[in-house]
């Protein structure tokens, strides 16, 4: 049997291939089952991308459900509370064009208050909030957690009293940041970092007066 | 004078140091009212725990540190707590914050309230790191790191230098100058303490030639301290370099003395260096010694619109307008108000501020002296930008992807590696304010990782409504399965028994559900075990903060949640199958 695989060429090349096409496959079918991956990887990423208000303003309810369905060629302009920037990532991670954005965009982050005075607890506000941010019990007055607040607006439909206002999130000092210069030819607004650099031509001459 | 070694780059702004050094230091006068801003560190503010209308004795403490990086205050004049409102603060937006206002009645007294005063030398680490935490003292250099967390980084990192950064580069400060001229001694032995709290074998002085009186009063103060005690332990080591800015800069003068360089993203304790000013360490002994918190500082009051420039000590919380006036503000003269130096300071719109503990300088610049900048140029690609940055960056690189908002490539760059040192926009030819548009880039990097960071916990607390939801579905399904079983015995009992293939088959499908069941009821035993472990791992190695901790719970707590629908599920399940059994 082996003399005649040995003697026969062709037959030689047939058996190392199918030896080598089995033990490939086994390979890869052992790594298929060992790698295996639970949930569809895009789909994390697209999530990773959206803001996680979970307002289903895009029409699904929360943020992953809508994620699952871009992986399944949902368009990707139906976040308003992402807006341009998330419309941007995920063109990048999903090879696609960017599109203007479906709906209205959202210009300032906000923030869910109750007026409390006019609460009447109904705890209607609570069962629609996705992130559980507001407290509050039956016949109690209610109120906003802010820090916890996605600012989705899904409270404010379902108060019965409309006691709810989507208020402009108040920026601490501690989230300050200088803003970008406006660019060549104009005076830079904020004069501190460059102070002296703008005054060399004068300061040439007075040199010795300052040591 | 031992072998210095060097920095790249570096510029020689016209120092400008001699209008405020001569004259001595004096004493400020005693303020009537002072307005204590809550957050006169970096980290999180301070929270007030005085009320409106409460005597209070100079020294006595009006404002809790909170959290990990923070600082208490203290007042900073004997009298009564008037308003705990937001006043404006030195921000450079101009913005206001919490401040504890105290006024004092114009004859009454200074009383002062004081801790007890400790030996350094015999005193143990934690008594001494707690007098630190609770005498509010904070990095005087300008940058306000509360003092007792340096302190503590013997538990993470191994020290061997102590250095004492007098270099004080930025024009106009002559602050530490004066402190080492009239406190050399204190200085020193602060210097002391703090090596023997992070055990640092020597202490070593850096500070540029610029300063000759300061360096003769430290050579002075060094030879009495090693005279008057033999076991002057660990040695004390002077080094004067050439003046050169940003030789004051922390990782600069690292480089520039120890020839050691601090990795990107790292800090000084990674290469066995502890860094402090000289201000910060009397404030830190006076703590120790005399038992008294950080409520005054050594300010340079500087610029041609005074008459009198020099350095006073003053309280903190003192409105700069008193102090200027006190230094002869000249106020029509007065064209533009800068705290700190001119290369790194915030200009600030009114004198109607307090001073704060990071105000190490005021400099009130007439228009010739500091006019406004001229209009900004487009870059030409010089490079003289790149000729100077003290941390080998490439600032003209950084300032087209920080211009255009790509700041993955500005990170690429080592953005966060950049010190605002303000050498690149010094010579600038075209006049580009290029640490604006760092900071800018910083800013909006910064804010996009609180937002994702932010989003993630949406993510996490949404997840766990959903899987309480799910539980508590499951658990009110498998009751009503449950009752309708019950129900269907007595009904079984009465009626005559059915069709004997359909319920095999409903039996065969009873068990697949419980064996899918039994699976899934694993899989979310394995996700709690996961999640649990890797908030086990997260808290042991103690470097996560509070909020991922918080985040980490939630997943947990998710998990169980999931578990418990899991196994209501599968317990109304089994029970149906049970059912079928016994009713065959």
């Amino acid at each position: 049997m082996l003399e005649l695989i040995a003697d026969n060429g062709i037959l030689a090349a047939i058996v190392a291939l199918l030896v080598l096409a089995a033990s490939f496959g086994a390979l890869l079918g052992f790594a298929g089952e060992r790698f295996k991956v639970e949930g569809d990887p895009v789909v994390e990423k697209i999530d990773a991308l959206l803001p996680q208000t979970q307002c289903g303003q895009c029409g699904y309810p929360g943020c992953r459900p809508y994620a699952e369905a871009i992986s399944q060629g949902d368009e990707i302009n139906k976040c308003p509370p992402g807006g341009e920037t998330t419309i941007a990532a995920l063109a990048d991670l999903l090879g696609r064009e960017v599109k203007p954005l479906d709906g209205e965009a959202q210009d300032v982050p906000k923030v869910a208050y109750i007026r409390e005075d006019e609460c009447i607890g109904c705890t209607k506000c609570i069962q629609a909030c996705p992130v559980d941010a507001i407290l509050g019990a039956a016949r109690h007055m209610h109120t906003v957690i802010e820090s916890e607040c996605t600012g989705c607006d899904l409270c404010v439909d379902p108060c019965p009293v409309d006691c709810i206002d989507m208020l402009p999130r108040e920026r601490s000092l501690d989230e300050w940041y200088w803003p970008l210069p406006d660019g060549p030819g104009h005076r830079p607004a904020t004069v501190t970092p460059s102070l002296i650099a703008t005054d060399r031509a004068p300061a040439v001459g007075q040199e010795a007066g300052h040591g | 004078m031992a072998k210095a070694f060097d920095f790249p780059g570096g510029i020689h702004p016209p120092q400008r140091k001699t209008l405020s050094t001569r004259t001595p230091l004096i004493q400020a006068a005693l303020p009537t009212r002072v307005v204590l801003p809550m957050d006169q560190h970096i980290g999180t503010p301070a929270e007030p725990c005085v009320e409106v209308g409460q005597r209070v004795r100079t020294g006595e403490r009006v404002a809790l540190a909170q959290g990990l990086i923070s600082a208490d205050v203290h007042a900073s004049i004997t009298g009564t707590v008037t308003a705990i409102e937001e006043r404006p603060v030195p921000h450079p937006s101009q913005g206001k914050r919490l401040c504890v206002v105290i006024e004092r009645e114009p004859d009454g007294d200074d009383e002062w309230c004081l801790m007890p005063p400790l030996d350094w030398r015999q005193a143990d680490d934690d008594t001494l790191l707690e007098r630190l935490m609770h005498s509010g003292v904070v990095g005087l250099g300008g940058a306000g790191f509360p003092s007792q967390i340096k302190a503590r980084v013997r538990e993470l990192h191994a020290i061997d230098t102590l250095l004492v950064n007098a270099a004080e580069c930025e024009p106009y400060i002559t602050a530490d100058d004066l402190t080492l001229r009239t406190y050399a001694d204190d200085v020193l032995e602060g210097a002391r303490l703090f090596a023997r709290l992070c055990r640092a074998e020597r202490i070593l002085i850096g500070i540029e030639d610029n300063k000759p009186e300061a360096i003769d009063t430290l050579k002075q103060a060094i030879d009495n301290v090693v005279t008057r005690d033999t076991q002057s332990e660990p040695p004390f080591e002077l080094k004067v370099i050439a003046t050169r800015y940003p030789s004051g800069g922390e990782k600069q003068l690292i480089k520039r003395l120890l020839n050691r360089e601090v990795p990107s993203h790292g800090l000084p304790a990674d290469v066995g260096v502890l860094c402090h000013n000289p201000g910060t360490l009397r404030a830190a002994l006076r703590a120790v010694r005399d038992g008294e918190p950080l409520i005054s500082r050594i300010v340079t009051l500087t610029g041609e619109a005074l008459d009198h420039p020099g350095n006073v000590e003053a309280r903190l919380g003192t409105s700069m307008h008193e102090l200027l006036t006190a230094a002869g503000l000249k106020e029509h003269e007065l064209a533009r108000l800068v705290m700190g130096g001119p290369m790194m300071g915030m200009a600030l719109d009114s004198t109607a501020l307090p001073l704060v503990k990071k105000s190490n300088c005021l400099i009130a610049a007439t228009e010739r002296e500091l006019p406004a900048p001229p209009p900004e140029q487009p870059c030409i690609r010089c490079g003289a930008c790149e000729q100077v940055c003290p941390a080998s960056l490439l600032p003209q690189q950084l300032y087209w992807f920080s211009k255009s908002r790509e700041h993955d490539k500005a990170e690429l760059f080592n953005l966060f590696d950049c010190i605002e040192c303000g050498a690149c926009n010094y010579v600038c030819p075209s006049h580009i304010p290029l640490v604006q548009y760092y900071q800018a880039a910083k800013g909006e990097i910064r804010e996009r990782r609180h937002e994702a960071h932010k989003a993630e916990h949406a993510r996490h607390r949404f997840e766990f409504r959903q899987a309480r939801l799910a539980r508590e579905a499951a658990e009110k399904e498998a009751k009503r399965q449950a009752r309708a079983q019950a129900a269907s015995r007595v009904a079984t009992r009465t009626a005559q028994p059915s069709r004997e293939a359909a319920q095999g088959e409903d039996a065969a499908a009873a068990k697949e559900q419980v064996k899918q069941l039994r699976i899934a009821q694993a899989a979310a035993k394995a996700a709690l075990r996961k999640a649990e472990k890797a908030l086990a791992r997260a808290s042991e190695a103690g470097e996560a903060d509070q909020d991922d901790l918080d985040d980490l719970e939630l997943q947990v707590a998710t998990a169980q949640e999931n578990l418990r629908a899991t196994e209501a599920r599968l317990a109304a399940a089994q029970q149906a199958e049970q059912q079928g059994e016994t009713r065959r």
